[in-house]
């Protein structure tokens, strides 16, 4: 990938430190129109206070627009009768800021909860929800079809960086003993591997420049590792100065212990829907930015490998939410199948061998041909996340 | 609104009056005529402007008939526009000043910016180019035509000295802010024009920024020149007619039009917004703040002996930010603020408040994390990161066609106006391109440039005069 902290930041939330219940994720979005004929319905949130200007609705999709007119940090929960289960919540509404809660709910009794200074049980009330004909169509198991879903991504990444690890040793122990025929050929399709879970790799901020900084990410003085500095090297440009045995040998040790490193800290990353979903959502930006322009790649010219993975990390993504969104948007669902398999259709147009044509042997129409389904896929994929987790 | 930066000294009276929304209808004649005579073209030529502005404040019809029967073209301008009431696009900003106009003169709407190579080695023909476009640029602020016999009244067989485009528009505030790159000083290590030992420190080569992708037909020049005007079509003449008056001693290097601008330099305006749909440059030096424009926008008198000719100027940083917009549209709303630090509709810091609230980047929410995030980048862009300097930005939104992959070429053309780039752009910058997520995933810095602003010109100067003594 071009930079190093790219994608860093929605990426950085998939960090495990960061990660946040699911049900969260894509509550603010204030987009969607709520079911509620009159428009939101509002909240005002302060130190001892949280009313709601309604304490019914009818069933569907409610937009709670919630208030701080307190002095503290505030959040907004919607839950369940029990007063345990979390439907929705809204976090973060740092004082005389709004935030939209968008929720789906179906009839039945519920509790409102501002918590002011996010301390305590907060300040609750009852809620009703009654039956408007519009039923959501989401069933007890969604939960269950989100987590599966994780779960297979989850081990689609620990498969990934398992052959990324392995692959990164042969091309390392290829460009270590100078055999460049080798680790020319390895190059690309190793990299295919990094470039499938791109978003959870990067989310690793100090790893992600030392494996896969572009000469151009760099600033002053910043030592070049990683990838790219074999790719250099590999594929010299007129004028370039070609590395010692020693320097490769280095640069080699490198890149099998930053990625070993990387493969261990994989484990431990906690996934959610939204991360998937935005992760998808990141791989197609990636392609659109660096891969289609011909950017990620500019002495090897192996943009195309990447951008076959990036597609295929992005489809795993989709396809992991697949049943869930399925049963939110059937709609969206098949749009993103019928987009995929139109780009995925247009990419095979370019294999050639075991790998793709270089980018520099693609005529300016086959790049826009490309770079058209890229931005016809990458607009729905970009509803993904708050279609699952709304 | 006239331009506070004329005769702008400092003292309070001074910025209040530069603020007054009195000078609405500002001909030559009404503003600056004497200053305007000594160095303008010379003629008793009614402005191109002077009539609108009688015709506004007087009974229309009457006066521009009148007009029409002594005056030719001009009148003729001034019938076909006196239907509508003059407004504060007519004003005129003031050319002469202790600092150029056009740097804390209220944003206008629109710029065009061009940098030009200069390809002359001669140093009496340099000189003369920058006294030719002194004038012109004076004339065209005062909403006269350039030349002696402007777009009309010249010989029949020859070609008319002005363009002629900006004819019945108003002056519309222009200004032409001039500056000068390190490439007037030295090129290919060569010395130029007499200047050795002139060039500032602080005019720099900028050191290479992470990410940056800098095209070469959009980066660097000799000499550069900002025209901003509320009228898109007065800044286009501008520098068309600056740029004819150069030639064979000049070339255009790369010339930038923006559309809409992007920060404010007054209090008395609102907020714009970026294509980001955010709200820029809150927290922006104004006019208003004297104690901090001597202190972080004007050169201050006083260095090395080679450098006295700049106190009072400036130095410009020009960046071509191209935004990744359709990306942008796809991003959560969610982390569109969190990239920012800043509410989209309201421009409130995440810390809560309204626009102009102090952000509060101590304030943490769930799981002890700041609502501003770490790399968001109002924080890393504040001056409570960076040492706390401040800029003056003057920043335009730009569209140049499409990028070949069906998308819009669009951004940011970022300007600003500071006492020492080391000091006051650098360190920001690189912390931005290393730190700052919007920064790294969003934008591509694809044009660049740093240019010495010398101090104003009063009546019978020239631009950057104090080089040449």
């Amino acid at each position: 990938m071009p930079v190093s902290p790219k994608l860093r930041k929605t990426l950085a939330v998939i960090g495990a430190a960061a990660a946040v219940p699911l049900v969260l994720a894509g509550c603010t979005d204030n987009t969607k129109t709520t079911a509620a004929a009159d428009g939101p319905i509002q909240v005002s949130s302060t130190a001892s206070e949280c009313k709601v200007s309604a304490s019914t609705a009818p069933s569907g999709n409610l937009t709670f627009a919630v208030k701080n007119e307190g002095t503290e940090v505030t959040e907004f929960y919607l839950l369940a009768e029990d007063g345990l289960r979390i439907l929705g919540e809204v976090e973060n509404i740092g004082p005389g800021i709004t935030r939209n809660l968008v929720v789906t709910a179906p009839a039945g009794k519920y509790n409102t909860a501002c918590k002011p200074g996010m301390q305590g049980d907060g300040i609750r009330a009852s809620f009703e929800v009654t039956e408007s004909g519009n039923k959501p169509s989401v069933d007890a198991d969604f939960q269950k079809l989100l987590d599966t879903g994780t779960q297979q991504y989850a081990a689609y990444v620990k498969d990934q960086t398992e052959q990324l690890v392995t692959g990164t040793k042969a091309f390392a122990d290829a460009f270590a003993a100078g055999d460049a025929a080798k680790a020319r050929d390895l190059y690309a399709a190793t990299r295919m591997h990094w470039e499938r879970i791109e978003p959870v790799a990067e989310s690793f901020g100090d790893l992600d420049p030392k494996l896969d900084a572009r000469e151009a990410d760099l600033e002053p003085g910043q030592e070049w590792t990683g990838w790219h500095r074999a790719e250099k090297d590999l594929f010299p440009p007129t004028g370039y100065t070609a590395m010692t045995a020693a320097e490769r040998t280095a640069i080699s040790k490198q890149l099998v212990a930053d990625t070993e490193d990387l493969a261990t800290r994989t484990r431990t990353v906690e996934l959610t829907a939204d991360k998937l979903g935005n992760g998808a959502k990141e791989l197609l930006d990636e392609v659109a930015t660096g891969k289609v322009t011909g950017e990620e790649e500019i002495w090897s010219h192996t943009d195309i490998w990447d951008f076959q993975a990036n597609v295929d990390g992005a489809r795993i993504a989709f396809e992991s939410l697949k049943p869930a969104l399925e049963q939110k948007d059937a709609e969206l669902s098949k749009s993103l199948d019928d987009k995929f398999a139109a780009l995925q259709a247009e990419l095979k147009k370019h294999a050639k061998g075991d790998g793709f044509t270089y980018y520099n042997e693609l005529s300016p129409e086959q790049v826009q041909g490309l770079a058209s389904l890229v931005d016809s896929l990458g607009e729905p994929l970009s509803k993904l996340t708050s279609a699952v987790v709304l | 609104m006239s331009g506070c930066p004329f005769g702008h000294t400092g003292d309070a009276a001074d910025v209040e009056r530069s603020g007054e929304p009195n000078d609405v209808v500002k001909s030559r004649e009404a503003s600056d005529g004497g200053a305007a005579a000594a160095a303008g073209s010379g003629t008793a030529r009614m402005s191109r402007r002077g009539l609108l502005s009688l015709a506004g404040v007087g009974g229309a019809g009457a006066v521009a008939g009148l007009a029409a029967g002594f005056l030719g073209h001009d009148a003729v301008t001034a019938n076909a526009a006196s239907a509508s009431v003059p407004t504060a696009a007519e004003a005129v900003v003031p050319f002469f000043g202790d600092h150029q106009a056009g740097i804390t003169t209220p944003a206008q709407d629109r710029l065009h910016m061009a940098a030009f190579d200069v390809t002359t080695e001669d140093r009496k023909e340099l000189i003369k180019l920058l006294k030719d476009w002194t004038a012109a640029a004076q004339a065209m602020a005062a909403g006269d035509p350039t030349g002696k016999t402007g777009a009309v009244d010249g010989p029949y067989d020859a070609p008319p000295e002005d363009t002629g485009e900006a004819l019945d528009l108003a002056a519309s505030k222009l200004t032409l802010t001039f500056g000068f790159g390190a490439g007037l000083f030295e090129k290919d290590g060569k010395v130029r024009f007499g200047l050795d030992g002139r060039r500032p420190e602080a005019l720099i080569d900028l050191p290479h920024f992470p990410g940056d992708d800098l095209q070469p037909g959009r980066t660097g020049g000799d000499i550069v020149v900002q025209a901003c005007a509320d009228d898109p079509q007065v800044a286009v003449h501008a520098i068309r007619n600056l740029a004819r008056i150069g030639f064979g001693k000049v070339r255009v290097r790369w010339s930038q039009l923006g559309f809409g601008r992007t920060s404010s330099t007054s209090r008395a305006q609102v907020t714009p917004r970026n294509l980001f749909g955010f709200k820029d440059g809150t927290n922006n030096l104004k006019v208003e703040d004297n104690a901090l424009l001597d202190e972080h926008v004007w050169v201050a008198p006083g260095g090395p002996a080679s450098e006295q000719w700049m106190a009072g100027g400036s130095y410009l940083v020009a960046r071509r930010i191209q935004m990744h917009i359709e990306i942008w549209d796809r991003t959560s709303l969610r982390e569109q603020e969190g990239l920012i630090g800043r509410t989209k509709g309201a421009g409130a810091p995440l810390s809560g408040g309204d626009e102009f609230t102090t952000p509060d980047f101590a304030m943490a929410g769930r799981n002890g994390e700041p609502l501003i995030p770490m790399d968001s980048h109002m924080r890393l862009a504040h001056p409570d990161q960076n040492n706390g300097v401040r800029m003056l930005r003057r920043g335009y939104n730009f569209t140049d066609g499409s990028d070949g992959l069906g998308h819009l070429d669009a951004g940011l053309f970022f300007i600003a106006f500071v006492k020492d780039p080391r000091t006051h752009y650098v360190p920001m910058q690189l912390a931005l391109a290393k730190g700052d997520t919007l920064s790294v995933e969003y934008l591509k810095h694809t044009g660049s440039g740093l240019f010495a602003v010398p101090p104003g010109v009063q009546a019978g100067g020239y631009i950057g005069e104090g080089l040449f003594p």
